[in-house]
């Protein structure tokens, strides 16, 4: 519920008081049986020990139960639970969009949203001007100058830690990976990027989107890695937060995104101002619009 | 609401029977900076639990190599009492109780998964009618499932306390300010384990068995609710984010 005033003096309405804003699912559940498949942690979920225990499962007295809030997932004699929410779980080949934390020696740590920092080797980095050398100790003394605490960097994801889970990106070409330049960060829930060919996006408005696998979506001019980019136009900054807004209203209500639904939210929101995408309705109207888009589509 | 704690028609001072539990009201997920939230009320009491990690574990004198660690933070909200709270700083019932609801989710959360990295757990008192403590540790129990953290069950907890012979459950603040013992029972029902005890001023012997009985049952009526709540949750966010089934 919206409660406005109108303001007699200047004329024009002036919300004052608004209530909080019921979010409904855009996609509702279309499967009945959904509910005798959840399991919360505790739940018993077979009596039979024949089964290998995978992600989200424990030995309980006797039976096999859940540690988490998920549906049950059974493949032959292996049994799972997976859970409806989660930290980004990296694997070998994903593209990510993380934030340097520290600077070590020999390595850069990088928080990418996962349940440990990343790390990034400096063996595995260009140097600039398109360089794979062997770093010397003088490039180890000049790693700030590569990346520094704070800068946000784009990556791929080489190795996943085997005990712990610790993820080692590297960058392995040089023209879509290195420093990001200035621009928008927008961290969503990591199940909402499907992973596919394409994470790099150059879009039509003159904007770039990078969808990291992590639920880290960059968004900001066209750019060249290691090359000054123009100063940002008026007109770039407005698409770059529309764009930023329509990506958070889809998140928002759980729409998965690529880069064709993006273009169609962006589409349907050019009939507002870029501040006004900020609003629930607003943004319901858009994820619900955008969702059955994207389902016409592939019909 | 008289002032009297048992009537003689057997009625608490807000109607309740002896074993009777406030109403409980549960939501998950209520804000959208940490991994995972979630209020619970229980009559009056309000309390706002936020969980962040697990996470990279920056201080290097408290990481456990082979272990998560749980740092926990207890606050009242300055409004959250009859009289306003002038200190903002932590004092130490406050990180008593801190330290308390983080000895009771190590009991339960399957640290060994996550080893070198922290969780954080934020407890906000909205509200404060009694019974602050175990509504806290309700909360986290849904604020952690909310964060999709693994834990070997939910852990529920109940206050009670005896009066003339009987135990009254889930009491509220009038009752905790009267001079009878103060039991607090955290359990993890379906493995039927207790994780935490709390007694505060005499309770009789005598009295033991059945305060510890009447609790545990307390503690498993709790549990049943909040798992209506997650249950629900899960089944939309299964629906939204297409996670299927495979049995």
């Amino acid at each position: 519920a919206v409660v406005s005033t109108q303001s007699t003096g200047s004329g024009g309405s002036m919300e004052v008081v608004r209530a909080p804003h019921k979010r409904t699912r855009v996609i509702a559940s279309q499967d009945e049986d959904l509910e005798k498949h959840i399991v919360t942690p505790g739940d018993v979920i077979t009596q039979n020990l024949d089964f290998m225990k995978s992600h989200g499962t424990t030995l309980g007295n006797g039976h096999i139960s859940s540690t988490v809030a998920g549906a049950i997932h059974k493949v032959d004699k292996l049994v799972s639970v997976r859970s409806v929410s989660s930290r980004y779980r990296g694997e070998v080949g994903d593209i990510v969009v993380g934030r340097i934390t520290e600077v070590q020696q020999k390595k850069w740590k990088v928080d990418c949203g996962s349940r440990l920092d990343c790390q990034l080797q400096l063996s595995s980095v260009y140097l600039p001007g398109n360089v794979l050398r062997r770093k010397n100790l003088n490039d180890e003394l000049m790693m700030r100058e590569y990346f520094s605490e704070g800068d946000l960097i784009c990556a791929e994801v080489a190795e996943v830690g085997n005990l712990d889970g610790m993820l080692k990106i590297h960058m392995r070409t040089h023209e879509k990976y290195g420093k990001l330049p200035e621009g928008l960060l927008i961290k969503v829930p990591s199940v909402l990027i499907k992973r596919s060919k394409l994470h790099f996006h150059r879009l039509p408005c003159n904007a770039t989107v990078i969808l990291g696998s992590n639920g880290f979506v960059w968004v900001g001019p066209h750019f060249i890695p290691e090359q000054p980019i123009e100063a940002i136009s008026m007109t770039l900054r407005e698409t770059i937060a529309r764009l930023g807004n329509v990506i958070r209203a889809l998140a928002a209500y759980g729409v998965q995104l690529f880069d064709t639904i993006i273009l169609t939210g962006y589409d349907i929101s050019l009939k507002y101002k870029v501040k006004e995408l900020l609003k629930p309705e607003v943004m319901e109207h858009i994820a619900q619009e955008s969702y059955e888009h994207s389902q016409h589509q592939t019909l | 609401m008289s002032s009297e704690i048992l009537s003689p028609e057997g009625l608490r001072c807000d109607g309740r029977r002896p074993q009777e539990m406030r109403k409980l009201k549960s939501e998950l997920g209520v804000s959208e900076g940490p991994d995972g939230s979630a209020i619970v009320e229980q009559g009056y009491t309000k309390v706002l639990v936020s969980v962040f990690g697990p996470h990279e574990c920056v201080n290097r004198n408290l990481r456990d190599h082979e272990k998560a660690i749980i740092r926990c933070s207890y606050n009242l909200a300055s409004f959250g009492s009859g009289v306003r709270k002038k200190k903002m700083v932590s004092d130490k019932k406050s990180t008593e109780v801190g330290v308390m609801i983080q000895n009771t989710f190590e009991a339960a959360v399957m640290l060994d998964k996550f080893p070198k990295s922290q969780i954080d757990i934020y407890v906000q008192v909205l509200q404060g009618d009694g019974g602050e403590r175990c509504v806290a540790i309700n909360a986290t129990t849904l604020a952690l499932i909310n964060a999709g953290i693994p834990m070997k069950d939910y852990v529920c907890a109940c206050a009670a306390t005896v009066y003339q012979d009987s135990v009254l459950l889930d009491i509220n603040h009038l009752e905790e300010s009267s001079r009878g013992p103060l039991f607090m029972l955290a359990v993890m029902p379906r493995t039927e384990s207790i994780v935490q005890l709390q007694l505060d001023h005499r309770l009789h012997n005598d009295h033991l068995d059945k305060v510890v009985k009447e609790t545990i049952q307390g503690c498993r009526n709790i549990q049943v609710l909040l798992d209506r709540q997650v249950k629900e949750w899960t089944v939309e966010a299964a629906a939204a984010y297409d996670i299927k089934p495979r049995v």
